[in-house]
């Protein structure tokens, strides 16, 4: 029973990885960059979600949606002023700018909310679903987050085959340039692209901490990095890749924890990774790239 | 077509034919395949190749745009693995050598979008060239102890003479990225050379260059042969070049050989007619 | 006339970073002697001191070598642990410099191995890969010291993965305590050891870039399918510079930590590693005396910044954006170029003799 359990906990916060890791993958796919401001964006959603419940008293579904607007005009914006300019420089110069992103992030917030950390009360109202008379509960967040998880990916895959922006956005991860040539264009795709990473972000950073309800202006960063990591585990570049790396990264987590360690569970987590890659060195679901010579 | 090309006005007189008398060419192999292919995926992209080239020859491998001619060097580079068939280095089989190891075994060559250490400075490039013969461990690398002085004394002056054989002293501390495309071209090649190679494979080294520039080129691949008294391997579509240099040149078509001899041979050849120009019945129909 | 040229741009950087190091010298020690720096100031000394040691070490394999590391941080931390233990073994009545030596040279070779061990999988993988990997290794490393449970009594070192009380010490000392880190630690870095570290690490790494090795390093770099066309083997090459580098930063994490008398694992997290990458990208990939300067300021910064308390890192954080967008500006870089080009027309009629020196990125 603790074996299922556990295997419920580990996908419910693999989904979530899962939705952040979505929102690295996109910007990597379009933009070529690794957006590590992208962890801080959670966070940012997060507070806006608690300030809303908390401090207005409306429903956690007006929260929520609160929480997506301004994520998406903070990952826009953060899109147009710090990284636009930095579209022709090399990518380590648009890491570091990502960096102070995420470092004017986490003070911004400190400024604004103090480093005490607030308690997230859930979103979520109905309770959790007890099977076998007590000996398998299910919590409501934990299905929440699988279907939102679910949901997300299955109309990102509709949105990117489908729609005409989503199509944009392929030919722009294939190549940017020839994509521009056939009239796409670029510059909205990629704010785009930003605009619903973001807006996932704040989906995943209300769903982490109706989870796990401790709030702060560093609740975001390693959750960040671990999606981070999922991503790069299924294939970095890919939406599938992203959902299957996070989920398995959610599982891995939660086992170890349980079976081996808590404190060694990150380890244990990194240490899979790093097998993964020297098995698959492009991740699970990765495009192996042949040079041409 | 290679009448043709004989037939045409030239802009610049051709350099004379080698200066090394037919007789003397040292024709025992330094380079052989053995039924040479590689399949990407389903696709065949060599099939079947089996060539020699001689110890100090100047050899052609030509054929039609998409013909499988670069991906022959890759194979013989081991930049991929072949599918089937043997690589023989004098005597030695390439089978499971990195391209490194191939390139130590003997192996020097071009590339066909030129590929320089562009923002290291031109005498370095040779210097990266001198590589493996350079002798300087890692101890005198970091201490400047130990033999340093002298090991790069010894590198500079091969590597100058070295640029001095393609007239490039004068460039020797330019950024090589900087250089204008000709000059590019010899240092990729001088580059090849400091690495004492047995045979060195030029990839399309006319590409891009002028008349004047390709008759000076003619008369370097000459000299390189001549002075280094290596084989030259070159896939080239300049007809001129290819029939006043090569001793010996392969025709390639759809990956496998259709013709092999020399150019006067390839030249009177219908099928090497029929690669390039299509049957004469398409072309009249075309007409 | 060209050999002149070409020897002098390496002298050039050799002067530079050299001289940059002797003249603070010169200036800090005599007051730092003297008393005339405040305790403030002081303390500072030998961290800028470990950090340049960093800087120089990562820029190795960043800027040199062209692969990304983000978990330098990690070798740093081998080497301030393991030169803490060595020291906790040493006798007690050896002088703090032999001392010293010892735990910055144990702290190296260990950061080294490590190096090894990490270095054979990963310099196989490519870019973001690689990457994500030292990053991974990075935590790994954290997380494991954050678990070790390290005391030495008569009968030798004790080991545990579980708790103090496991080690059975007969009294004794405890050397590492878990997550509290490493307690007790002798202080016995001083300012004239880090500055020699520095100038150790600038002897090695500005001699490597300019020999046989350094070629093939940058060679790979600017081209990988070339330098393999001409006999070099990538594979060694990349880990000969990737272990240099986990060797130099090893030794300055030995430096580091014998500053403080307590040092825990999470000072040597991910956020380390980005503090370091972020010394060598302002300073300017490849360039040595750029990093120099720019660990220099940027770790000065925050500190001056104190007494804005809680605006600090927000400044520091708008000041990062600001350079980033400032030094890849088309429009600026269009105009340094422009000036710079005047400058060194006016310096040529003014004085043929003069070498050209780098021009800094940061």
């Amino acid at each position: 029973m603790t074996f299922i359990s556990n295997l419920i906990n580990g996908i419910s916060l693999g989904s979530v990885y899962a939705i952040i890791a979505l929102g690295y993958t996109m910007v990597y796919g379009i933009a070529k960059m690794l957006n590590f401001a992208h962890g801080d964006v959670i966070m940012v959603g997060a507070y806006i979600s608690y300030c809303v419940t908390a401090y207005l008293g409306l429903p956690p579904i007006v929260s929520i949606l609160a929480a997506m607007v301004v994520c998406t005009i903070l990952g826009m914006g953060i899109e147009r002023f710090a990284y636009k300019p930095l579209r022709k420089a090399g990518s380590l110069a648009v890491l570091i700018t990502a960096i102070g992103v995420s470092y004017l992030l986490q003070n911004v917030a400190l400024l604004i909310w103090g480093s005490n950390p607030k308690s997230f009360a859930s979103v979520i109202s109905f309770s959790s679903i007890a099977l076998f008379n007590g000996g398998l509960i299910i919590t409501a967040e934990s299905i929440v987050t699988v279907i939102a998880c679910i949901v997300i990916m299955i109309g990102l895959t509709v949105f990117t085959k489908k729609s005409k922006i989503g199509k944009g956005m392929r030919a722009v991860s294939e190549d940017k340039d020839a994509a521009e040539l056939m009239g796409i264009n670029v510059n909205v795709t990629i704010s785009v692209t930003f605009a619903i990473g973001s807006a996932l972000a704040a989906i995943a950073g209300v769903l982490l901490c109706s989870a796990y309800p401790t709030l702060q202006p560093t609740t975001g960063a390693m959750p960040g990095i671990k999606a981070f990591t999922a991503a790069v585990f299924g294939g970095i570049g890919s939406i599938p890749g992203a959902m299957v790396g996070g989920i398995l990264l959610g599982i891995i987590e939660i086992f170890s924890k349980s079976y081996i360690s808590t404190a060694l569970s990150d380890a244990i987590v990194f240490a899979v990774l790093i097998i993964v890659l020297l098995v698959k060195p492009t991740g699970i679901l990765g495009k192996k790239i042949m040079e041409k010579v | 077509m290679c009448q043709m090309a004989e037939n045409k006005d030239r802009m610049v007189p051709l350099p004379s034919k080698s200066i090394v008398p037919e007789r003397d060419v040292d024709k025992t192999p330094i380079l052989e395949t053995h039924h040479l292919g590689i399949d990407f995926g389903g696709l065949t992209a060599v099939d079947e190749l089996s060539i020699a080239v001689g110890r100090t020859e100047i050899a052609g491998l030509i054929g039609p745009n998409g013909a499988g001619k670069t991906t022959v060097f890759n194979l013989l580079t081991n930049v991929y693995a072949p599918t089937r068939g043997t690589i023989m280095l004098d005597g030695k089989s390439t089978a499971r050598k990195t391209t490194d190891q191939v390139n130590r075994m003997g192996i020097a060559r071009t590339f066909q979008n030129i590929r320089l250490f562009g923002k290291m400075s031109v005498l370095d490039n040779v210097k990266v060239g001198l590589h493996n013969s350079i002798n300087q461990p890692l101890v005198s690398s970091i201490t400047r102890l130990f033999g340093y002085s002298s090991s790069e004394k010894k590198a500079r002056d091969e590597a100058m003479e070295l640029l001095a054989f393609f007239k490039m002293e004068d460039m020797a501390n330019k950024e090589a990225g900087s250089l204008p495309y000709g000059a590019q071209r010899r240092l990729e090649i001088a580059r090849a050379l400091a690495t004492h190679p047995g045979i060195i494979l030029l990839d399309e080294p006319a590409a891009g260059m002028n008349p004047s520039e390709t008759s000076e080129l003619m008369e370097n691949i000459r000299r390189i042969r001549d002075n280094f008294s290596i084989a030259v391997m070159l896939i080239e579509h300049d007809m001129n070049l290819v029939m006043n240099i090569c001793e010996g040149i392969c025709v390639l078509d759809h990956g496998r050989v259709i013709a092999k001899g020399s150019p006067e041979e390839i030249k009177s050849n219908p099928k090497v007619i029929e690669a390039y120009l299509g049957k004469k019945k398409e072309a009249n129909r075309d007409e | 006339m060209n050999k002149l040229k070409n020897l002098s741009k390496y002298a050039a950087t050799n002067i530079k970073c050299y001289g940059m190091v002797i003249v603070a010298f010169a200036v800090l020690y005599p007051m730092l002697q003297a008393g005339l720096i405040s305790n403030k100031v002081s303390g500072l000394l030998i961290p800028i001191c470990a950090y340049i040691v960093m800087a120089i070490s990562l820029n190795l394999a960043v800027g040199f070598l062209g692969e990304l590391s983000l978990g330098h941080a990690g070798f740093m931390s081998v080497g301030a642990f393991s030169g803490v233990i060595t020291i906790a073994c040493l006798n007690d009545g050896m002088p703090a410099p032999v001392k010293l030596l010892i735990a910055i040279i144990v702290g190296g070779i260990l950061a080294g191995i490590l190096g090894l061990v990490i270095g054979i999988p990963v310099i196989r993988l490519r870019g973001d890969y690689l990457a994500i990997v030292t990053l991974a290794f990075g935590e790994i490393i954290k997380n494991i010291i954050n678990c070790l449970y390290i005391g030495i009594d008569d009968a030798g070192l004790h080991f545990s993965m579980k708790s103090a009380n496991d080690l059975n010490l007969a009294g004794g000392k405890m050397i590492l305590n878990g997550p509290q880190g490493a307690v007790g630690i002798e202080k016995i870095s001083t300012f004239l050891a880090g500055v020699l570290l520095v100038v150790f690490a600038l002897f090695v790494v500005l001699n490597l870039v300019n020999s046989k090795t350094g070629r093939a390093v940058t060679a790979i770099r600017d081209n990988r399918i070339a330098a393999e066309s001409v006999g070099i083997n990538i594979t060694k090459y990349k880990l000969t510079a990737f272990i240099v580098s986990a060797v130099i930063a090893g030794m300055a994490g030995a430096l580091y930590a014998m500053n403080f008398s307590t040092i825990a694992a999470k000072k040597f997290d991910f956020n380390t590693s980005i503090l370091i990458l972020v010394f060598v990208v302002l300073g300017g990939m490849g360039n040595i005396p750029g990093t120099i300067i720019a660990t220099t300021l940027l770790y000065i910064l925050p500190e001056m910044l104190r007494q804005f308390s809680d605006f600090r890192m927000l400044i520091y954080a708008v000041v990062l954006i600001a350079v980033m967008l400032a030094t890849n500006n088309a429009r600026l870089k269009d105009l340094r170029a422009r000036v710079s080009a005047k400058l060194k027309t006016h310096k040529g009629l003014n004085a043929e003799s003069g070498g050209k020196g780098d021009v800094s990125n940061g």
